[in-house]
């Protein structure tokens, strides 16, 4: 159960940053500005990184309801906010985003938080082996 | 507005996050491979409380939007990231979960890191 915990974990910490890169790539290099009109919208969503990164981040929703279905939510929060570090990395060498001393502060105070949380106990309540 | 839309984010989000775990508890252990993926679709098509937090997360995610909209980022990102601490306590008080000191430290530390990492 432990095992398959973390791979779940590891899916979506991948999946959600990979997904707002796609995301984020592919509204960049759209040639319309994103309005309050729904068919931009819509003609944003063909392009095909918008459409992988939408996909990306549907599976990644799903990946965190199966997690949630094994361990706790306080376990799963801060675990899961390795994330950010991971999309602060993607945004400097995919996007060239500018990333400071503070910002790489931050991904230490994350990396100790969620080594710190990881060390608890994934899950404190009744045990979800079978569906009820 | 900012406040306004700030406590839609947080609020929704927290109920989110707790209808989901609370529901996919009650579900029982799912998984994501090919026949895992169909089960868990099944399983959220059929609880109401599990459509409902996809609801709020939409909700979240639309007045997220609308903040960052009208707000710097630098404000959006770590304001809405104090869900962690709204979260934390209602998954102890709430669902129940023991949070000791670990896992309440690394809670905060976390927050301070995301506080940090916006800009």
């Amino acid at each position: 159960m432990r095992f398959r915990t973390y791979s779940l974990l590891g899916l979506f910490v991948f999946l959600r940053p990979l997904g707002n890169l796609s995301l984020a790539w592919g509204t960049k290099h759209f040639p319309q500005v994103l309005s309050l009109n729904p068919m931009v919208y819509l003609r944003a969503m063909v392009d095909p990184f918008v459409a992988l990164g939408i996909a990306m981040l549907i599976l990644a929703l799903l990946t965190r309801m199966a997690l949630l279905s094994l361990a706790d939510l306080s376990f799963v929060l801060p675990v899961t906010a390795i994330g950010y570090v991971l999309a602060t990395l993607f945004g400097q060498v995919f996007l060239h985003e500018a990333v400071g001393a503070r910002q790489w502060m931050g991904t230490v105070l994350i990396f100790m938080g969620t080594g710190l949380v990881g060390t608890t106990s994934q899950n404190t309540t009744l045990p979800a082996e079978e569906p009820d | 507005m900012k406040w306004i839309l700030l406590s839609i984010v947080v609020t929704a989000t927290a109920l989110s996050d707790l209808l989901q775990s609370h529901e996919m508890k009650r579900a029982g252990a799912q998984s994501v491979g090919a026949r895992g993926l169909a089960r868990l679709l099944k399983t959220i098509s059929m609880r109401r409380d599990l459509i409902l937090s996809i609801v709020c997360l939409a909700i979240s995610f639309f007045a997220f939007m609308a903040l960052v909209q009208a707000e710097p980022l630098s404000f959006a990102v770590p304001a809405s990231a104090s869900s962690f601490i709204l979260e934390t306590v209602a998954a102890k008080f709430i669902l129940k979960e023991q949070v000791g000191i670990r896992r309440g430290a690394g809670a905060l530390l976390v927050l301070g890191g995301v506080i940090l990492l916006a800009r």
